[in-house]
């Protein structure tokens, strides 16, 4: 499968994750310190961050705690935040190698930042970029956590610092590059549109995620967004 | 076992089976041909929503804040090609200055 999951190794996803994994530390520091201020204690977000791993899932169950709503609440908001890894999670499978604890750590392991990371374009992902990106995502995050919730007093309010808008702007640059395609017309519909199928998936995404927000739970937005890439079933004869 | 744990258990839990049930029932399968064209489309979607989500809703609100100016000059500093890292700082720069002046 060498030939066809790309030449990039576990060395360049290491090298390609760092900015992201400073990134994700900061998230991880400010998670800290919003979990132990919404009455998590100091173990239960460590341990959230090592087994959930993923941030805005977390983040979601911890405002859901300290608005005082119930565990079963709280858990089906990060649930829901959640549901696009199965999607996500089938894309990766075809270029998984090994027996089911392999593929259970790279399941594990995936998490938006890694899984951009390691896309090779045309649908094809590197399972070596994938477990490297993925395991310097976890140790920041981990991490992270760790130090928001041993110092959280030290660093004040994360929304001050801005660090509510780091994480859409996260996403935005690793959305830029995949946005760039050899085909430069769409066909949606039977109707011909001027521009590459990426860009009009990501409109399309955007403008379904939005026109969901004010009518359905969170996270619901952003699954239902998925359905965008539909738009890809015929278009290529 | 307090709420919280309970949060922790099941949350944990229930993501891995979300995260796995692609790579553990169809891994080192092909996915057919017709559906690869959709999978690629996939990334470009998904990460629009996130960024849209993360720049203009508030819960379940749709607000104009800080983040819209942090994110706008986060997409100039991605149009001339800074590193991500610096994207990131500046996103967050911009917002907790709009929001100290906002004060």
């Amino acid at each position: 499968m060498a030939e066809t999951s790309g030449d990039r190794g576990f060395r360049d996803g290491a090298v390609a994750v760092v900015p992201m994994a400073v990134a994700v530390f900061g998230f991880g520091l400010s998670y800290g310190v919003l979990a132990r201020a919404a009455g998590m204690g100091g173990v239960a977000p460590v341990v959230m961050s090592v087994t959930t791993f993923a941030g805005s899932a977390q983040f979601a169950a911890a405002s859901v705690l300290q608005a005082g709503g119930a565990a079963a609440t709280a858990t089906l908001s990060a649930l829901m935040l959640n549901a696009r890894y199965l999607p996500i999670g089938v894309t990766v499978a075809p270029w998984l190698e090994g027996g089911f604890w392999s593929r259970l750590l790279h399941a594990h392991l995936t998490v938006d930042e890694s899984w951009v990371i390691a896309a090779e374009g045309s649908g094809r992902w590197n399972p070596r970029v994938l477990l490297a990106a993925g395991m310097g995502i976890w140790i920041a995050w981990v991490l992270g956590t760790l130090g928001g919730v041993l110092f959280g007093n030290a660093i004040g309010d994360p929304a001050r610092l801005g660090l509510d808008a780091a994480f859409p702007a996260l996403f935005l640059a690793l959305l830029v590059p995949q946005l760039r395609s050899r085909e430069r017309v769409t066909e949606v519909a039977g109707v011909r549109i001027g521009a590459p199928p990426p860009a009009i998936a990501a409109l399309l995404g955007a403008a379904i995620a939005l026109a969901l927000t004010p009518f359905t739970p969170s996270g619901v937005p952003i699954v239902a967004a998925g359905a965008a890439c539909l738009i890809g079933l015929r278009r290529h004869r | 076992m307090s709420a919280v744990w309970i949060v922790v258990i099941v949350s944990g839990g229930g993501t891995l089976a979300l995260k796995a049930t692609g790579p553990v029932l169809l891994g080192g399968k092909p996915l057919p041909e017709r559906f690869t064209g959709v999978v690629g489309l996939l990334g470009p979607a998904l990460l629009a929503a996130l960024v849209a989500i993360g720049t203009f809703a508030d819960g379940q609100r749709l607000v104009l804040d800080g983040r819209v100016l942090g994110v706008g000059a986060a997409a100039v500093a991605i149009r001339f090609r800074a590193p991500v890292l610096l994207v990131v700082i500046i996103a967050a720069a911009v917002t907790a200055t709009a929001r100290a002046l906002a004060e």
